[in-house]
């Protein structure tokens, strides 16, 4: 590295700084790093904790009455809170975190050439915000009554009024939880928005920022679109909840379908926050394991600001059948099927991004390639439900747990992992043990299909959800039907048995594993043009960036990468 | 704290300061334009809210209106100074700022108050939820406002971060905004 | 393809089942196309050795853009607007218009059951003769339902998926609909949204009678005396 690439105007004084305390480092530093990985790890946590929530209800669902190993018996209230924190805590409290938060924060001032965000004390007041927020929800299964079990969705009345739900304390508590992490990552998107607005290297072009920004980005705005209604509806659910005003209460002039649309304005667009910074990483991977250029990289950015922006039109064909005006289901069911096409757009340019590829299958392009196969399948099953006819069917059965499961696995789960053992080396200096990431990756993806594939089937067969027993439904009892909910079962059982193979790894080879160096995957992008684990400051000269981040296997070079820094 | 070289770049041409309180005004557009189309919404249904409405204190309403405006412009005046680079004269605007603000929300609560008593609590019915709700809000925002103005404030007067005078400005043409949009809708649609 | 899984059992259900199959061959194409590609690009590029990967200036992207995303845009926009017909179509049928009705029938939900207002012997709602029934829905084989659903309390939704019918009910309003069946037999109603603890327990019986057995079901008030006030 040049002296000339430091910039007179840059002071670097950054290599000494002094040395700070335990507290101080890990719970009140301001390096986005430090706060990455705060995040991270909560993720991580909170990921174990939803894991048991659907453990026991899926055993409830496949050996109903038996008590679950490890909770004891289930029964409705149980389940019903099971499920809906199931679904609040994987989003909230898992996919966000992880792939916005968490990779945010380590990647953007990273793959930008900074030194940090530019805001860091607010980023580190995101992350407290966000741990009080898990704190509260953990708290509200031991309040009085319960935790609330009303759903994700939280549709009122039967959130807002005790005499129906039964949790005086946890609808409230859920609530406020939720809000809070909402306040959370409105900070921090604000801070990633700014950050890779202003921060960015010199010489680096909106075109030469790499994918995995550029979604976060553009996921971090969608949640700030989004959201701010949501904001406005949770504190009028929690006036109706605590003080009785009647905002969703029919009897008292409110809508109890404002609600819907209040969350669902959000609801919507929230998959695609969490899906955007997911395609992001599996872009970054491809690229790097096929030694290929991103294909179209402007059709992708496009595709992902349009799928964007026309996922803010689409977010009743969730109420399709919940009293809105049939006529506005039509208008919906258009927009809808017209979002197929920048999606499939973007997956066929993924997939081209293969051709004339040299692909090595390492842990993390096994990771981004079962993105791409998996999420295929999410994608087409959605159409099914987006067509306003045969959704009359398929509506609040299991076939649409095992689309949204098709969507969220592979972009919570899936992408979590690809990032994970893609930026492993970076985060900690170390290789992950590569045979047991790999036995790791097979387990858990067949499995995953085992868990899912028959509940298509029995969503096909008209089982309904948020059914603690199935014995009061005939249609639903039959043997046939039990036995794929038992495969189901079994499935993520041994899916689950599967996970301790990989936070033991993860936590060994922190300590123990392979050094890395700084750039072992010879990867184009800034974050490995930096020591592993980068030091506080990241760069120990601040670079300049002369190409797009994707110049792999140019015939003008030796080499079959082009770091983004090197000026030639 | 040693200041991240990250926080002194701007690739937009644009301060990182600015960005972000527009990006902060944006976020709070959609919180504000959600609850507001909630209720509109809610008023074309309910035709009888108008009765309601007209309990309320235009007059009252209307003052505080001007209040803010001239709270505004002195934010504005605030901003020239600083410009100038007269951090004390600026400190002094944002006081005068922050003056209008405290009249704002005594005017307030006397018209609360009158309305309490009255017996239009919140929960009195759907049209006086959405009267406190909005407006209390939008009072909690005037009072964040300023009191990060008396921070603001107290730096300036030591001509530090004179940056901030504008910031804090563009915050409360918003929160200024947001009234101008509350008032019509909450006073004077009958 | 879903009358495998679940028997048709209304006017209206194969043409739901239509549609489904039709949705499913089109989006089994595309889906067979696009793993059946990724796969054969994944195995016909894997890495060997002394084989450098290809690199597309602009221009040669360009050209290859316009195979791998210009014209599967084009085709999927065809595909979109047969799906849009379809659906629309079929939902217009079912939620929308509103046939020649026979007779109707008053449907109430609440946590955590379901009441049915027959319209009795005369055929008229709101008369002496109503018959009220509680989680038990007697209807005639081939007459024409209207029915009016409410909710007590909270949100609830009434679905036969034999009829591939469902709505939800939504306190302090009525929701109306149609059914018509077309196999008599004893089929499952059920409540597809959570309603409280106990949604698990909100069954109620759908008896889609022949006239002779709806005749006598009429005749003997004890099969439904009990419920009757």
């Amino acid at each position: 590295m040049a002296e000339s690439h430091a910039h007179a105007h840059e002071p670097h004084g950054h290599a000494h700084h002094e040395p700070e305390g335990w507290f101080k480092h890990y719970f009140w530093s301001t390096d986005h790093k430090m706060i990455a990985k705060q995040y991270l790890l909560t993720g991580m946590l909170m990921g174990v904790v939803g894991a048991y929530f659907a453990y026991v209800f899926r055993m409830q669902l496949a050996f109903p009455g038996k008590p679950v190993p490890g909770y004891g018996m289930v029964t409705g209230a149980d389940y019903n809170a099971l499920i809906t924190n199931h679904g609040a805590v994987m989003i909230f409290w898992v996919a966000m975190p992880v792939l916005i938060a968490a990779f945010g924060n380590y990647l953007i001032p990273l793959m930008i050439g900074a030194d940090d965000m530019v805001f860091p004390r607010l980023n580190r007041l995101s992350y407290q915000i966000f741990l009080v927020s898990a704190i509260i929800l953990g708290a509200s299964f031991f309040v009085q009554g319960g935790a609330f079990g009303g759903a994700w969705t939280s549709y009122p009345p039967l959130s807002a009024k005790a005499e129906y739900n039964l949790t005086p304390l946890g609808p409230s508590l859920w609530l406020i939880a939720v809000a809070l992490e909402f306040v959370a990552f409105l900070l921090g998107g604000i801070n990633f928005v700014t950050t890779a607005m202003n921060a960015r290297a010199p010489g680096m072009k909106a075109f030469d920022i790499p994918m995995a920004v550029w979604m976060i980005v553009i996921a971090s705005i969608m949640f700030m679109a989004s959201v701010g209604p949501l904001v406005a509806g949770a504190v009028m659910l929690l006036f109706d909840q605590l003080i009785g005003t009647g905002f969703f209460d029919p009897d008292r002039g409110g809508d109890p379908v404002l609600w819907q649309h209040l969350f669902w304005f959000f609801g919507h667009p929230e998959v695609y926050v969490v899906l955007l910074p997911a395609m992001g990483f599996v872009a970054e991977i491809i690229t790097v394991f096929s030694r290929k250029k991103l294909f179209a990289y402007k059709t992708v950015l496009y595709t992902s600001i349009g799928t964007g922006v026309l996922s803010f039109f689409v977010w009743a064909h969730h109420q399709f059948i919940a009293g809105i005006d049939p006529r506005m289901a039509n208008v919906f069911s258009v927009t809808t099927v017209l979002i197929s096409i920048p999606i499939a757009e973007m997956c066929f340019v993924y997939i081209a991004t293969l051709y004339g590829g040299s692909i090595t299958f390492s842990v993390p392009m096994l990771w981004a390639l079962a993105f791409i196969g998996e999420f295929l399948v999410g994608g087409v099953t959605g159409i099914f439900l987006g067509a306003s006819g045969a959704d009359i069917y398929f509506h609040d059965t299991y076939f649409v747990v095992a689309h949204f499961h098709y969507t969220f696995f592979p972009i919570a789960i899936i992408g979590t992992f690809a990032g994970i053992t893609y930026w492993f080396p970076k985060m900690y200096g170390r290789h992950m043990n590569e045979l047991a990431n790999k036995v790791h990756f097979w387990i858990t993806t067949v499995a995953f299909n085992g868990i899912f594939i028959p509940l298509f089937i029995l969503g096909a067969s008209g089982d309904h959800r948020r059914i603690f027993d199935y014995s009061n439904f005939p249609e639903l009892a039959t043997p046939e039907m039990q036995a794929m909910r038992v495969f189901a079962t079994v499935s993520l059982l041994v899916l689950l048995a599967a996970q301790p193979i990989f936070l033991v790894n993860f936590f060994y080879s922190m300590f123990k594993g392979k050094q890395a160096g700084a750039n072992p995957w010879n990867a184009n992008t800034l974050e490995w043009q930096c020591p592993s684990p980068p030091p506080h400051g990241n760069f120990d000269v601040l670079p300049d960036v002369y190409r797009g981040p994707y110049e792999y296997s140019s015939p003008d070079r030796a080499d079959d990468f082009w770091p983004q820094n090197s000026p030639s | 704290m040693v200041k991240p070289i990250a926080t002194t770049r701007s690739a937009t041409g644009v301060p990182t300061g600015r960005l972000a309180v527009w990006w902060v005004i944006a976020s709070e557009i959609v919180i504000f334009g959600g609850l507001l189309a909630s209720y509109v919404m809610h008023r074309l249904g309910h035709p009888e809210w108008a009765t309601y409405a007209a309990h309320t204190n235009p007059w009252a309403g209307g003052l505080n209106t001007l209040v803010l405006l001239t709270s505004s412009l002195t934010a504005v005046l605030a901003h020239n100074a600083a410009e100038r680079g007269n951090g004390k004269r600026a400190a002094n605007l944002l006081m005068l700022t922050c003056v209008g603000a405290l009249t704002f929300l005594v005017v307030k609560s006397f018209e609360w108050y009158h309305e309490i008593s009255e017996g239009f609590t919140i929960t009195a019915n759907g049209f006086w939820s959405f009267y406190y709700c909005a407006a209390g809000l939008h009072g909690i925002h005037v009072i964040a406002g300023a009191i990060i103005m008396l921070f603001v404030a107290a730096d300036a007067r030591k001509n530090k971060e004179l940056q901030r005078v504008e910031l804090i400005g563009i915050y409360w043409h918003f929160v200024d905004l947001v009234w101008i949009f509350l008032f019509p809708l909450l006073y004077i649609a009958k | 393809m879903l009358e495998h899984y679940m028997k048709q059992g209304s006017s209206y259900a194969s043409h739901i089942d239509g549609l489904v199959w039709m949705i499913f061959l089109m989006v089994g194409f595309w889906f067979l196309f696009a793993e059946g590609m990724f796969f054969w690009l994944l195995w016909r590029y894997r890495k060997k050795p002394g084989e450098k990967a290809a690199y597309f200036d602009e221009h040669a992207e360009h050209k290859i853009k316009y195979n791998w995303v210009e014209i599967p845009h084009r085709l999927i926009l065809v595909c979109d607007v047969a799906l849009i017909v379809g659906a629309i179509s079929v939902w217009t049928e079912v939620k929308i218009s509103m046939p020649q009705t026979d007779e109707t029938v008053r449907i109430t939900a609440q946590q955590w059951a379901w009441t049915f207002q027959h319209a009795g012997p005369d055929g008229e709602l709101d008369t002496m003769d109503d018959i009220t029934t509680v989680d038990e829905l007697h209807v005639q084989l081939g007459k024409t339902y209207k029915f009016e659903l409410a909710s007590k309390d909270v949100i609830h939704s009434f679905s036969v998926p034999l009829f591939r019918l469902k709505q939800d009910a939504i306190p302090g309003r009525v929701i109306t609909g149609w059914f018509k069946p077309t196999l008599a037999g004893e089929f499952d109603v059920q409540c597809t949204e959570i309603c409280g603890i106990g949604h698990g327990i909100m069954p109620a019986k759908l008896h889609v009678d022949t006239p002779e057995e709806y005749a006598a079901w009429l005749a003997n008030p004890s099969h439904y005396l009990a419920y009757h006030y």
